[in-house]
């Protein structure tokens, strides 16, 4: 079976000009919107990606609320413009089992049983695609919460890795998820150490698998060092402002 | 027993503030002997506490509070308060009234109708049950003049000041009644709309600036100037 594609040339070079542990280009923006109580951007590679947090607030319809602890809610949606073919605006089966691996990958980060009877409302808004949108979305709605203030008990970075021509590649882009072999998604709370998320979807050996795993926790890790400057960013812009306008 | 971190050094969710004897302070908690933050804000390392100044958080009510609220919904028994809180809180017809309250024959709306704002306390509160309010305390009650600002609750503390020297400060640079509540609505009353329209400003440079130092001067400054510009 021949390739139509070539994934990775002679060099080790992907199709974008990246190494195979190279990430995308990654930038992040924290509370770019005024009437969420948290939100967040990303744009990794072609991805673009809003993240908005409402709550805690009371729960409607009331009979969802817990007893013991907040509801977490996600709703990962694609806008109809973010990829070639229209996509119709519906729900599809896909970001209805990606909101839920996102809520899951994000429930054990919070404090939930600090606020019984609440519920947290969170939003993902994907208005570009270009693969690994699932991860960056992770990514971007652990700091439109830290941004709302929500207790948390780490921030969660997630990373894609997988294969692609034979070679173990880290975040992957569209065409080498469409063309590769395979593809390994991980959310990853590096000061706990704690792994939320974990898929695959492919064929790898598991000698493949596990140097996948460790490359993705690797790009989470890069990425968790993103995340922190990102937050922090906001505040010291004003303090440094202020400290040269005194001086 | 090492630290991570300067004092006032800005930290995010999840990084190891300290190791070994201290113990967690709010915004922060401890696994084995390591203390992590649990919050955007500011470190504070005092004797053997570590604790995290929020940079950014929501109001979560505590019995004793001085809250400012906004009457949402009236029933047979009292009046649901939102209180800028993801829990509403209920002022009951019987803090009201002096007499025994009767609901056939009083009027709720009568006293307070939906979109009043009153100044209250909290005097119950816990996770298996929402707020109560009581305003039977000098000074609380129907908010009739003035206007009210909002604030992220994180900030009230630097409003307020180190044993009230902002508030006092801003009370007196600008001729104006200030009611801080907890939960992050402020109160402000002058003599006239200028005063109150200085004490807006000033208020919403220390949400803006909280997390930096030599703050009190600067706004003593602001205030001053903004007087000048008038004349």
């Amino acid at each position: 079976m021949s390739k139509k594609i070539r994934l990775v040339d002679e060099n080790g070079i992907r199709t974008d000009g990246r190494k195979p542990d190279e990430l995308r280009p990654i930038k992040l923006e924290v509370g770019i919107l005024n009437n969420a109580d948290g939100s967040a951007y990303i744009e990794q590679g072609k991805n673009k990606i809003l993240a908005a947090v409402y709550g805690p607030r009371e729960v409607h319809p009331r009979h969802l609320a817990l007893p013991d602890r907040a509801l977490l809610r996600c709703r990962y949606h694609m806008a109809p413009f973010s990829v070639q073919e229209r996509k119709s605006p519906a729900p599809s089966r896909r970001e209805v089992e990606l909101s839920k691996v996102i809520r899951e990958a994000l429930e054990p980060a919070i404090f939930l049983e600090r606020f019984p009877r609440t519920s947290i409302d969170l939003f993902i808004e994907v208005l570009q695609a270009d693969g690994g949108t699932r991860a960056a979305g992770v990514t971007v709605a652990s700091l439109a919460l830290a941004d709302a203030g929500m207790p948390m008990r780490d921030l969660v970075a997630a990373c894609a890795a997988g294969k692609a021509d034979g070679y173990i590649v880290l975040d992957l882009n569209d065409i080498e998820d469409k063309e590769g072999e395979a593809d390994v998604p991980v959310a990853y709370m590096p000061s706990l150490n704690a792994v939320g998320l974990l898929q695959m979807d492919g064929q790898l050996t598991p000698e493949e698998f596990e140097q996948a795993f460790n490359l993705a926790i690797e790009g989470c890790k890069r990425i968790y060092e993103l995340q922190k400057q990102a937050l922090k960013a906001k505040y010291l812009a004003i303090k440094e402002a202020v400290e040269e306008a005194v001086e | 027993m090492p630290v991570f971190f300067e004092n006032r050094e800005i930290v995010t969710p999840g990084d190891l503030l300290a190791e070994g004897g201290f113990d967690a302070g709010r915004n922060t908690y401890k696994i084995d002997s390591k203390i992590y933050a649990c919050k955007l804000g500011l470190v504070e390392y005092k004797g053997r506490t570590v604790s995290v100044v929020a940079l950014n958080t929501f109001y979560v009510p505590s019995v004793g509070d001085l809250v400012i609220g906004k009457i949402v919904e009236i029933n047979l028994h009292g009046w649901i308060v939102d209180i800028n809180s993801p829990y509403s809180a209920t002022l009951r017809a019987s803090e009201v009234f002096n007499k025994p309250y009767k609901p056939q024959k009083d009027e709720l709306s009568e006293f307070l109708s939906i979109g009043d704002l009153i100044q209250a306390k909290v005097i119950a509160y816990d996770r298996t049950r929402d707020p109560l309010l009581t305003i039977r305390e000098p000074g609380l009650g129907k908010i009739t003049h003035g206007q009210i600002v909002k604030v992220s609750p994180a900030k009230i503390p630097r409003i307020i000041g180190r044993k009230g020297s902002m508030i006092s400060m801003l009370k007196k640079e600008t001729h104006c009644n200030i009611t801080v509540g907890q939960n992050g609505l402020i109160h402000i009353y002058g003599r006239n709309p200028e005063d109150e329209r200085i004490a807006v400003l000033a208020i919403k440079k220390i949400e803006l600036e909280a997390h930096t130092s030599g703050l009190t001067d600067r706004i003593t400054e602001m205030i001053s100037k903004e007087r000048g510009s008038d004349k």
